[in-house]
């Protein structure tokens, strides 16, 4: 055994992040932590990593007893791990990131012949002295798995590797981890995606609300089991009703857009139309343009008139507001600060957008009776967990804030509903919600357009399917007999790489 | 060489001393910032510098003593700061100007009965006879201590934050705090640390100005010293050679504008006085108007504080 887990305990005030955990893993294993969100995985793994100290329960590495006090401590003793966000550096070199995740980098000149040699071996291409900021999604992971690599770990922690590369960057990224296995170190694998899980692991610990409630061998179960030992109960797969398509609702013909956002990608002669009562699902990965096209279709960027038609009316020069008024709404991916007002109120969050089409502000007078009422109406529809419509949004966990801005959106009869990634950051049971109730406002008759970096839940949904890469669209085509092989070609995007046929 | 009343030479001279207190003082403010802290207290640790270096001056008789007193006040006035912000998590902008407001409301209490005194003086380094050579004499050898000092710490300032992995740590800190987080640095530790060293720096350049450049004590001495610091920080676009060209453009413009004055040029004594701080507007405006923020090298995380969860 190669790290043995047992009773692991962590309370935060007001919730039990892990509780009685156990699991272990054996060398040369890909044990995969499977639980939906805030089922306690990445906490479980931070304990691991020395980020966050267990309050009870011991763990053993090797055979020693392991207490990392920092992830300093952790990495010392051949721990690594490759976070799913927040640990790359946009405006430093590829070097620099590198050598700040290792105890005692070399000089900087050795380290990057020693990143231009790991990176060939393990068929990852990288230029060491590449600023983050320019690389894609891929090659950002990349620098972490490699500055992990240089370390030589024992056990290699992934939180959610894959949720943002392309269908070829995840099998060229199995491809290296099982090398990785095959030569000897153990790899623990967080994920809520079964298929990769049952692709790649060997075994699983399953979590729920931070305890362990199974564990199981992957390849033996099927995705939908684990997705019911993750959750708890049945799912419910979202139904589609066929609803003959209407008119075509929104129309963006030849829009090209400067990217407002540093290290931005600009939109290049995006086309694209939706009819009503059809979903069009644009996939893609992060960072290339969806961020954008949100804006230049909420309003946010705006663009000559003709660019962007609503219901056949000329829309590229509004604002948002005026946007709003004619038929279409939005909901940007960023919850904290885009798509809500962290700090305010969920009566108030629901006002900031719903003012226009729900009637609610009056002679400059915000009617705030209907506006409670129109909070209080998303709250029961969507089942938003809450004290109350009083409670500021930033108090709402991820997923129910989700839930809330969702409804928001959905439910003010818009004819046109633009939404960037409806269920990043959801847990099963209220993505399957919310799928459902996009399907709804289609059968309903509204064009809507979502754009995900969840290929699954784009094939689910979408009528059409198109994708965006470089800032430049696909042509849409319809999602019935379309292959994951011709996803793939769609996607392209993962220039250059290649595993090394490496010898073991 | 004249001309129209004014020595070029006397002027690069001059200009070059009267650099030294926003030169230091943009220098500290540099590396806070590079941390991702946005002090505006500048201005209030300026005047807290100049005045403890003054009184420990008055009372020690050493010079240099006073500058180190100086950067000591300084940094613990930052380090009200620094509990504020990066322990109590108040916000930078507004903690930074009541800094401002507190450090000359203390420093015109704790000075009273300082006024008309002469500290020490601080004088040329070199022998007198290298300060006398024809125009080099003037510009490289004719200056104290500290206008060195102050072109070695924009040296050092350069290469610990470009070469070293204390550097590359702080960068890292001001770029991403959540990454440097993950990474297992601590974050508010070494924001902490980059605003003491802020803090004495900007207590020295204080010090500079009621030890060599007034030299006595008056009340708000500093005169707006620490806002052109801030200006300059953004004009070099937190790189240390263009604060320190900044400090000397600035510098140069306020001493060219006092020669101008005795020189009795035709354009009004006013508009000389105010255009260091309408190139100071100017600068600021153009260079943290839209795109320019990123374009321009902000560090990413400026201005945002850091709390820990999870």
């Amino acid at each position: 055994m190669l790290l043995q887990v047992e009773g692991i305990t962590k309370a935060y005030p007001g919730v039990v992040a892990n509780s009685d955990v156990s699991f272990s893993v054996g060398a040369g294993e890909v044990h995969a932590l499977l639980g939906e969100n805030g089922a306690g995985k990445s906490t479980l793994v931070k304990m691991i990593y020395g980020l966050v100290r267990p309050d009870a329960g011991r763990m053993e590495l090797r055979g020693e007893a392991y207490a990392p006090a920092k992830p300093a401590e952790a990495r010392r003793l051949g721990v690594a791990m490759v976070f799913q966000h927040f640990s790359l550096f946009e405006a430093l070199n590829v070097a620099e990131n590198v050598a700040l995740g290792m105890e005692n980098p070399p000089p900087m000149k050795e380290l990057a012949a020693r990143i231009r040699a790991v990176s060939e071996e393990y068929g990852l291409p990288l230029e060491p002295g590449r600023m983050v900021g320019d690389l894609s999604a891929g090659e950002r992971q990349r620098v972490e798995i490699i500055r992990c690599l240089l370390q030589e770990p024992k056990l290699l922690i992934m939180d959610e590797p894959t949720s943002v590369l392309t269908p070829l960057e995840v099998e060229i990224l199995f491809k290296t981890l099982r090398q990785l296995a095959r030569e000897g170190t153990s790899i623990l694998y967080i994920s809520h995606k079964l298929e990769e899980i049952r692709s790649l692991c060997d075994a699983a610990t399953i979590l729920r609300r931070g305890r362990v409630v199974a564990t199981c061998v992957p390849r033996d179960r099927t995705a939908r089991e684990m997705a019911e030992l993750m959750v708890g109960a049945a799912l419910k797969t979202p139904e589609r009703r066929k609803a003959a398509l209407g008119p075509v609702a929104l129309g963006v013909s030849g829009l090209s857009v400067e990217s407002p956002i540093p290290f931005g990608t600009s939109l290049k002669d995006v086309s694209l139309v939706v009819h009503r009562g059809e979903v069009l699902g644009i996939a893609g990965v992060a960072g290339n343009g969806q961020d954008e096209l949100l804006l230049a279709l909420s309003g946010e960027v705006r663009a000559e008139a003709d660019r962007v038609r609503i219901e056949g009316h000329a829309a590229g020069h509004l604002g948002p507001a005026e946007r709003r008024r004619a038929g279409l709404v939005a909901a940007p991916e960023d919850r904290y600060g885009h798509a809500a007002a962290p700090d305010m109120s969920l009566v108030e969050n629901a006002l900031l957008s719903g003012a226009v089409r729900k009637g609610l502000v009056a002679a400059g007078f915000i009617d705030w009776g209907a506006t409670r009422a129109f909070a209080q109406e998303i709250i029961a529809a969507y089942d938003v967990r809450t004290p109350g419509p009083e409670v500021a949004a930033r108090a709402l966990s991820g997923g129910n804030l989700q839930k809330f801005l969702m409804g928001r959106e959905l439910m003010q009869g818009a004819a046109v509903i633009v939404i960037n990634q409806p269920t990043w950051g959801v847990d099963a049971a209220a993505a399957a919600a919310i799928r459902q109730s996009i399907l709804d406002r289609a059968a309903e008759g509204a064009a809507v357009l979502v754009i995900s970096q969840d290929l699954d839940e784009l094939l689910e949904i979408a009528d059409s399917f198109a994708v965006l890469n470089e800032g430049r669209l696909t042509k849409p085509r319809p999602v019935e007999g379309l292959t994951m092989e011709e996803i793939g070609l769609m996607m392209g995007g993962a220039h250059g790489m290649e595993v090394a046929h490496h010898a073991g | 060489m004249d001309w129209g009343g004014i020595d070029p030479v006397i002027l690069v001279a001059t200009l070059m001393a009267s650099a030294v207190p926003i030169l230091l003082a943009a220098l500290g403010e540099t590396v806070v910032e590079r941390a991702g802290v946005l002090n505006l207290g500048v201005e209030g640790l300026m005047v807290i510098g100049a005045l403890g270096g003054f009184v420990t001056a008055v009372h020690t008789g050493s010079p240099v003593l006073g500058f180190v007193g100086g950067a000591v006040s300084g940094a613990l006035l930052s380090l009200i700061f620094a509990a504020l912000t990066q322990v109590f998590l108040a916000n930078q902008v507004a903690t930074g100007l009541a800094l401002t407001l507190f450090g000359l409301g203390v420093s015109s209490l704790g000075g009273q009965g300082y006024n008309g005194i002469k500290p020490p003086a601080t004088g040329p380094l070199l022998p007198e006879a290298l300060g006398d050579l024809p125009v080099v004499g003037p510009i490289l050898f004719g200056h104290d201590w500290v206008v060195y000092f102050s072109i070695l710490a924009t040296a050092v300032t350069w290469w610990v934050l470009k070469a070293t992995r204390a550097g590359l740590i702080i960068r890292a800190v001001g770029e991403s705090h959540e990454a440097a987080h993950a990474l297992g640095y601590k974050v508010n530790r070494i924001r902490l640390l980059c605003i003491a060293f802020g803090g004495a720096m900007a207590g020295m350049g204080g010090a500079y100005i009621s030890l060599a450049r007034v030299p006595q004590w008056v009340d708000g001495i500093t005169a707006g010293a620490g806002w052109i610091a801030l200006a300059i920080v953004v004009f070099a676009s937190w790189r240390p050679w263009r604060v320190l060209l900044g400090a000397y453009l600035f510098g140069g413009i306020s001493v060219l504008q006092l020669n101008l004055q005795v020189a009795g040029s035709g354009i009004p004594v006013e508009y000389l006085s105010m255009a260091p701080y309408l190139i100071t507007i100017l600068v600021l405006v153009l260079m943290s108007s839209g795109r320019g923020r990123a374009a321009v090298g902000a560090p990413a995380a400026l201005g945002q504080n850091f709390h820990a969860s999870r």
